[in-house]
């Protein structure tokens, strides 16, 4: 089986030039499965990791921790992210390990084109998720 | 249990265990097991089933001979009474009860055949709903579990960089910013541009006696007169 970096081969050059030239870098993480941590140049506070297991490739991008919703106002985005799944274009937010995230799924034989597609797609989603949430958030 | 339900209780529970697994290793070992035996079983009864089937096209045809020999001795006989050979007729008709005996025989060979072939049909199918169930149960568990353990290995990306100590919204705040900044440096190369763009520079180049132009027409002066020389010197 290939490694998740040779399966990932190119992805920043193709991701850089949808970008318009933005600088992207691809760094794997340390631990028991295998992670590549891509940032994309001026969004470097919401990195975007990409995982793989048998099925499927995850993009996972991290965009709040539980502490940080207001408790008060805790139902009422729980119920509007459920609202807002099906609305957003190939992401969906999710929550693990008590840090809410907004996740794209592909299969794992998704070309890099997709890929890197999703990624675009997550990081201006995060964004605007962020924007238009986060009076929400403490 | 669905697979889902699995999940559902464990994250019901302690979340901890998610990482455990939703099947453990073992378990999944096992589906892996049912799921290799389910698979053999399904091609084992389709290879019986083909045996099977041909058997009950074969047994349908010997049927369909047999009626017809049956129709064809029961003429014989009605042709020998006709002519007054009632012994004959008789002979006949021991070979008529012999024919039947073996198409009751052949009927009952078809109905088992058909049943047969009922019973590895309905076998195949419950055996691919199987397949299909464990391998739904292995593939969920272990994409819980390899979600589950990037997230750990995520999570300690995050802390031990520091990066995520700053919560979402500075985030998004600086984000912004630099965004600005760079719509800001945008516009500003823009007016910069306008007011003083290349050719509004060489303008006030030229003004102030600098560069190419400025000198252009002193140049053009030159260039005349010297042919003006050139010429009255040649009459001269």
């Amino acid at each position: 089986m290939k490694s998740l970096q040779e399966r990932l081969g190119g992805l920043d050059a193709v991701l850089s030039a949808r970008l318009g030239g933005t600088p992207i870098s691809l760094q794997p993480i340390p631990g028991e499965i295998p992670v590549i941590q891509t940032v994309i140049g001026g969004r470097e506070e919401l990195p975007i990791f990409i995982t793989v297991s048998d099925d499927q490739i995850l993009c996972i991008c991290h965009l709040w921790t539980d502490g940080e919703i207001i408790p008060e106002k805790r139902p009422e985005l729980l119920e509007l992210l459920l609202d807002l799944n099906p609305a957003i274009p190939l992401s969906s937010f999710g929550r693990a390990e008590g840090r809410y995230i907004l996740y794209g799924a592909l299969a794992r034989d998704a070309r890099i084109d997709d890929i890197a597609n999703d990624i675009a797609a997550l990081s201006d989603n995060a964004i605007d998720a962020l924007d238009a949430l986060s009076d929400y958030l403490s | 249990m669905s697979v889902i339900g699995k999940i559902v209780t464990l994250l019901r529970g302690s979340a901890r265990e998610l990482g455990e697994s939703i099947v453990d290793a073992n378990g999944v070992r096992i589906y892996e097991q049912e799921i290799h035996d389910a698979r053999n079983a399904i091609a084992q009864a389709k290879n019986d089933l083909t045996g099977v089937m041909a058997k009950e096209m074969q047994s349908a045809r010997k049927i369909e001979r047999v009626r017809t020999e049956i129709e064809r001795l029961e003429n014989l006989a009605i042709e020998a009474l006709d002519k007054e050979k009632p012994t004959l007729a008789e002979e006949v008709a021991a070979q008529i009860a012999e024919q039947e005996a073996e198409l009751d025989r052949q009927t009952q060979l078809h109905a088992d055949y058909a049943l047969q072939s009922t019973r590895l049909k309905d076998l195949i199918k419950a055996s691919e709903a199987k397949v299909r169930e464990h391998e739904r149960e292995v593939q969920m568990a272990r994409a819980t579990e390899s979600v589950y353990k990037a997230t750990q290995s995520i999570s300690e990306n995050i802390t031990s960089s520091g990066s995520k100590l700053i919560g979402a919204k500075e985030s998004l705040e600086r984000i912004k910013k630099r965004h600005e900044d760079l719509a800001d440096r945008m516009a500003a190369a823009d007016t910069l541009d306008r007011e003083l763009g290349a050719k509004a520079l060489e303008i006030k180049l030229a003004e102030a006696g600098i560069g190419e132009d400025a000198q252009r027409k002193e140049k053009v002066m030159e260039r005349i007169r010297a042919r003006r020389e050139a010429a009255t010197e040649g009459k001269a």
